[in-house]
């Protein structure tokens, strides 16, 4: 056992647990659901740099898990992850990917580039033949300039100038291909990608609430969180709901003192330790 | 005999009196285990129209596809109906044809009782969602999604219509409707950039625009499209033509550029 442990992963998917995983199946187990994101992520080039954009909704089937979750993470202080499909999968294959970049930073003494989170990314959902269900939207400006790819659960991945993935991005795509072109400024390009992310919002049933947006340039990271909240509470009356003392009508009172339904023995028996 | 005959007069959609049956194929096989179940074999793709100052527009390309085959690229989806109203079509393109046969005889009883009234889009819409979803309660759908707009004097003076109805009978009336796809690709555009009034050259536009996206982003869409108009003066049917593609991005020029090295 302690043996085996020592060993070096040998590479490739290991399908040991896949066996006992069906065979439990068989016996009746159900197996535990995950939480999808169901999301809209979009990503464009412009003329500086990469924009990012999310919603912020995470759902559980039709539930609505985290109104307000974060799907932009964080790879490296010059790049950044958008994430849609399983939220776990998403958020620890980039978090995994983000802990390698930094030892590569400390191994090589450089900023890390864009291609290598994404050989990174790539080759580990290649391993597990799309069984870890992320699809990413990865973008960073690094020494050779701005990029912007997609990964899909499968491990392949493109080269984009404008990119959306999730439920909702034919939604998102509809925008883009309408309103995108070449040498944006950095006001368009947020307001393209907000514009992109509230047709995901308003027009796909899996994303919701807010609009989270990146903005990466050379040597500046923006991560503009809630940059809309086009999803307020509204309440019936403006200054909110208050209940002053006397507004509800007192029928009747009636007493009852504690201290004759409970029995209070001193001196009874210790806690147990 | 008396079954025979109470299948006839039962058998087909509900088609005014004195016209036979249609979609008799069920009275005429004999009984047994006649399968249901369809497929769609030439199917065609989104169609988008939308309400504007004069009336109704509506678009759809003109390709059917066989499966994965792009079978036919001169289709018109798109026929107008009695005065008042167009139809466009998604889906199985023969049972199109035969929506179109139903409307036919229906317009044309309609025009025998010589009253000086005509169906207008409501009535037809009415009725097609009628047909379609007595066929699929007979688990024998019309395997398409219908659109239905036009114009009628009504007590308000000229009203618009824009109806949708699809294979199992959900129909309703909006501002803009769109198919397939264009349910995804199109609706977020027009619900974002549709309002009221809009003139025809910016009903032309805005729907171009749709085109445009079902065009890159919709496989079985083709770059030949025609739009239709229905106004009080009746309806147009315009000659196809194709749009205008860009595919100039520098990142498309060269998408390894970024990523030299990787696969």
């Amino acid at each position: 056992m302690t043996g085996s442990m020592d060993l070096p992963a040998k590479g490739g998917f290991s399908f040991d647990l896949c066996r006992r995983n069906n065979m439990l199946q068989k016996n009746g187990l159900k197996l535990p659901g995950f939480r999808k994101t169901g999301t809209t992520i979009v990503g464009l080039v412009f003329q500086d740099g990469v924009v990012l954009g999310a919603d912020t909704r995470a759902t559980e089937g039709p539930i609505v898990a985290d109104k307000n979750c974060e799907k932009i993470h964080f790879m490296a202080p010059n790049i950044y992850c958008c994430g849609a499909g399983t939220a776990a999968d998403t958020e620890a294959v980039t978090d995994m990917v983000s802990s390698q970049l930094q030892l590569h930073r400390y191994a090589t003494g450089r900023e890390s580039r864009v291609v290598t989170a994404l050989t990174l990314l790539k080759s580990h959902l290649f391993r597990y033949q799309g069984h870890v269900s992320a699809a990413l939207v990865l973008g960073g400006v690094d020494c050779t300039g701005p990029h912007l790819h997609t990964v899909y659960p499968h491990g392949s991945t493109d080269t984009l100038p404008f990119a959306t993935m999730g439920s909702g991005s034919l939604a998102a795509m509809s925008v883009f291909e309408s309103k995108y072109k070449e040498g944006l400024t950095r006001e368009e390009g947020i307001q393209l990608v907000s514009d992109a992310i509230c047709a995901g919002i308003f027009n796909d049933l899996g994303s919701g609430s807010n609009v989270d947006v990146c903005v990466i340039t050379k040597g500046k990271t923006e991560y503009l969180r809630n940059h809309q909240l086009p999803n307020p509470r509204t309440y019936a009356s403006s200054k909110g709901y208050s209940f002053t003392k006397g507004q509800t009508e007192v029928l009747s009172t009636k007493i009852t003192p504690l201290k004759q339904k409970v029995e209070v023995t001193e001196g009874g028996d210790a806690m147990e330790e | 005999m008396d079954g025979f005959a109470k299948s006839i007069g039962g058998g087909g959609p509900n088609v005014p009196a004195g016209s036979h049956p249609a979609g008799g194929s069920q009275a005429a096989a004999g009984g047994g285990a006649t399968q249901r179940t369809q497929y769609p074999y030439v199917t065609g793709t989104s169609v988008i129209a939308l309400k504007y100052k004069d009336g109704v527009i509506m678009a759809c390309d003109t390709g059917a596809s066989y499966g994965s085959t792009l079978r036919y690229k001169s289709v018109e989806r798109i026929k107008a109906v009695g005065k008042h109203s167009i139809i466009g079509a998604s889906g199985e393109y023969s049972d199109f044809q035969e929506i179109l046969r139903y409307l036919d005889e229906l317009t044309l009883s309609d025009h025998m009782w010589d009253d000086g009234n005509s169906l207008g889009p409501k009535e037809i819409h009415n009725y097609l969602t009628r047909v379609m979803y007595n066929r699929r309660n007979k688990f024998d759908p019309l395997w398409n999604s219908l659109v239905i707009g036009g114009v009628k004097k009504g007590p308000k003076g000229d009203e618009k219509y824009l109806g949708m109805v699809n294979m199992i009978g959900t129909h309703f009336e909006e501002n803009h409707v769109a198919t397939g796809f264009g349910n995804h690709l199109a609706i977020p555009i027009l619900r974002a950039e549709w309002h009221e009034d809009m003139t025809f050259e910016e009903a032309v536009k805005l729907v171009e625009k749709c085109l445009l996206v079902l065009l890159y982003r919709d496989r079985s869409s083709i770059n030949k499209f025609q739009i239709a108009k229905i106004t009080t003066e009746g309806s147009t049917i315009y000659p196809p033509y194709s749009l205008k593609t860009y595919w100039g991005f520098t990142h498309f020029e060269n998408p390894a550029q970024g990523a030299v090295g990787s696969w």
